[in-house]
């Protein structure tokens, strides 16, 4: 047995049944938070619950829900990137660059939108092993990587753009719509990937070899490294695994409304970061679960649609709700961890 | 002395009288400071477009004449630039478009204390007696317009909902305006909620509002950028046909759709950030000419129909 697995003695277990339960509450928190928020949403507009509304809601939670995956594994072996929101742009202006070019030289649609899938994802795994190598290889804290190579893809961002808009061309813009716009099952496409990165994420971290060296490197890389662990090699993949997730949100951010510019995914990193830790997942490492991301995301997501679904408050108080239901999250799921 | 420091100080010193020299050719040339904003969203972009064609114009057309451009990230980023151009530019005017107003204020008027001719474009500054020419658009008449438009259009009756910017003077302005402009008619204002001037929120604010709001006849989204959001939002929702967008700059994408006759934008209103670009040139014929320009100079906000729109469409412009 490896000795970053939460440690659960077995021994006496009749004993502390009501203790068990009680935590079992707490680490629940924020599917707690998610369900009175929906209860909250439902009250204040039945147009709320409407399946047309949910998955409007679910759909627009897939690119913040999708980039938190990754930042989950990031965070949880002991590292931060901030560099997500402004990666997201770059891949999606590269990403409409090679759309456009491709389709105006060889007119084939399809093929336009496969290469620039293509490139989408090729790009997100590069900068993902940019910014790990630079933490493992250059010896470089995190914190000061991903703000370095922050600013770096976005102000190229600006450069590519012009400092305008990047908008895909008509005709493969109506190829690349259906991406995000259509549904199988009712379900929309964006759903059905999220969910899809959601489990995988959530096996990977929780069940494989992987998943508990990301824990056992954030929890003590000291003790990792001496447990054999590679420890360089678990924070290089877990930074890979974020350019993944980042260029798999953007190839769903694209085809929403076909352009990128200086504005796009701005502060990404943030909601990304407070998604991850609203999920009930250390901010300092050692400790995180997917799902609980996945919630976070959802949870700012759906902060938003009611603000916008009322108008009891002031739409200058906005930004206090938002801190206001964050902070309640974060407590509902406090001590959820002992340490 | 060394011979090898004779050397050394002999190189120095020649390379310090050539530096002077070429000081001393530059300064000949009368400088114009241009300080604007990054491009951070389509509108600000275009102010830099704009800017950078009028300083090709100018250099071209005055060979006495250097135009330099500084753009800043910030309130406190652009008062350093303010620093930057008067100490080591040495520049005669100052063309500025003000980040926010109140923090620039001081800034602009120690660059006043030195001599230099001030241009302010778009945000006035708290103290307009600092400016010697002031530039900008009509934001109430921006207001004003839009809601005299949906009067007649609506036939002064119907439902609209209102997708504002950021919480700004500018947006204020623009708002009043409108709600003052609409009173009296039988038009009910739903909502209005911040889409803070980008194209991923007015998607999802207008999603909201759809959801919302079973019955709307028009949208006043009062950006461009906004009600390309907007759009997209009701062509998922498959309510294109119910209702029309009105939003607002002249960004080149709602031109083309207003001159293409599309029903959900039947029209758009001007709100150009080639406005940097005539303040630059109304400075430089200043200091060329010594013409007296100070002043208030209002750019109208007119409203683009298909019949005039083609003289407000500039294709290569990134806005």
């Amino acid at each position: 047995m490896n000795s970053a697995e939460p440690i659960e003695t077995g021994s006496r277990p009749r004993r502390i049944e009501a203790a068990k339960v009680w935590r079992l509450a707490r680490d629940f928190g924020p599917l707690v938070a998610l369900v009175l928020l929906v209860i909250l949403g439902w009250a204040l507009n039945p147009n709320f619950t409407s399946w047309t509304n949910l998955s409007n809601v679910l759909t627009r939670s897939a690119f913040i829900g999708i980039i938190s995956v990754g930042a989950t594994f990031v965070i949880v072996s002991g590292e931060i990137d901030l560099s997500v929101g402004a990666m997201a742009a770059f891949i999606a202006s590269l990403m409409i660059i090679v759309v456009n070019s491709v389709a105006e030289t060889t007119g084939n649609l399809p093929l336009a939108v496969t290469a620039g899938l293509g490139a989408g994802l090729v790009i997100g795994l590069l900068t993902g092993l940019a910014n790990g190598l630079l933490v493992t290889r250059g010896k470089i804290d995190s914190f000061i990587v991903t703000l370095g190579t922050m600013g770096i893809f976005r102000s190229l961002v600006i450069f590519v753009c012009n400092g305008g808009t990047l908008t895909l061309n008509s005709d493969v813009r109506e190829a690349f719509r259906p991406i995000y716009y259509n549904a199988w099952l009712n379900v929309p496409i964006p759903v059905w990937i999220l969910a899809t990165v959601t489990v995988a994420g959530a096996i990977v971290l929780a069940k494989t070899r992987f998943g508990r060296y990301c824990r056992a490197v954030g929890s003590n890389s000291e003790v990792a490294f001496y447990s054999a662990i590679r420890v360089d090699r678990i924070r290089l993949v877990a930074f890979v695994v974020q350019g993944f997730c980042v260029s798999l949100a953007t190839v769903l951010y694209v085809p929403r409304l076909g352009s990128a510019s200086y504005g796009t995914a701005l502060g990404g990193e943030l909601e990304a970061i407070t998604a991850v830790v609203v999920g009930g997942t250390a901010l300092r490492g050692g400790y995180g679960r997917v799902w609980g991301s996945i919630a976070g995301a959802l949870i700012l997501s759906l902060i938003g649609n009611i603000l916008n679904l009322t108008s009891i408050i002031s739409v200058y108080l906005n930004g206090a709700v938002q801190g206001l239901i964050i902070l309640g999250a974060a407590l509902l799921q406090r001590g959820s961890r002992k340490r | 002395m060394n011979p090898r420091l004779k050397l050394l100080v002999t190189c120095v010193s020649l390379g310090l009288t050539s530096f002077a020299g070429s000081g001393a050719v530059a300064q000949e040339k009368i400088k114009i400071g241009v300080s604007i904003p990054s491009a951070d969203h389509g509108w600000t972009g275009g102010v830099d477009f704009f800017a950078q064609e009028a300083k090709k114009r100018l250099e071209a057309a005055y060979k006495n004449l250097e135009v330099v451009v500084v753009t800043a990230t910030g309130a406190s980023d652009q008062a350093n630039t303010l620093e930057d151009l008067v100490a080591t530019q040495k520049i005669k005017a100052l063309v500025i478009l003000p980040y926010e107003s109140a923090p620039l204020t001081d800034p602009v008027r120690q660059v006043k204390s030195k001599g230099v001719y001030i241009t302010v474009v778009d945000r006035a500054l708290t103290d307009s007696t600092i400016q010697d020419l002031y530039v900008a658009g009509d934001n109430p008449g921006m207001g004003k317009i839009a809601a005299k438009y949906f009067v007649d259009k609506l036939g002064g009756k119907g439902d609209i909902v209102v997708l504002r910017g950021l919480p700004t003077v500018i947006d204020n302005q623009r708002f009043d305006a409108f709600v003052e402009g609409i009173k009296g008619s039988q038009i009910k204002l739903l909502d209005a909620k911040y889409a803070n001037w980008n194209r991923d929120d007015g998607f999802k604010v207008m999603q909201d509002f759809l959801t919302r709001f079973p019955h709307i006849d028009a949208v006043w989204a009062q950006d461009d950028d906004i009600a390309i959001g907007v759009l997209d939002a009701l062509k998922q929702a498959h309510r294109e046909k119910e209702m029309w967008v009105v939003g607002g700059g002249g960004m080149k994408q709602a031109v083309k759709r207003v001159l293409d006759k599309d029903t959900a934008t039947p029209v758009d209103i001007i709100y150009s950030p080639s406005m940097i670009g005539l303040a630059i040139e109304v400075t430089a014929v200043h200091l060329v000419s010594g013409l007296p320009t100070n002043g208030h100079y209002i750019v109208d906000s007119p409203l683009i129909t298909p019949e005039n729109a083609s003289q407000y469409y500039f294709p290569n412009s990134p806005y």
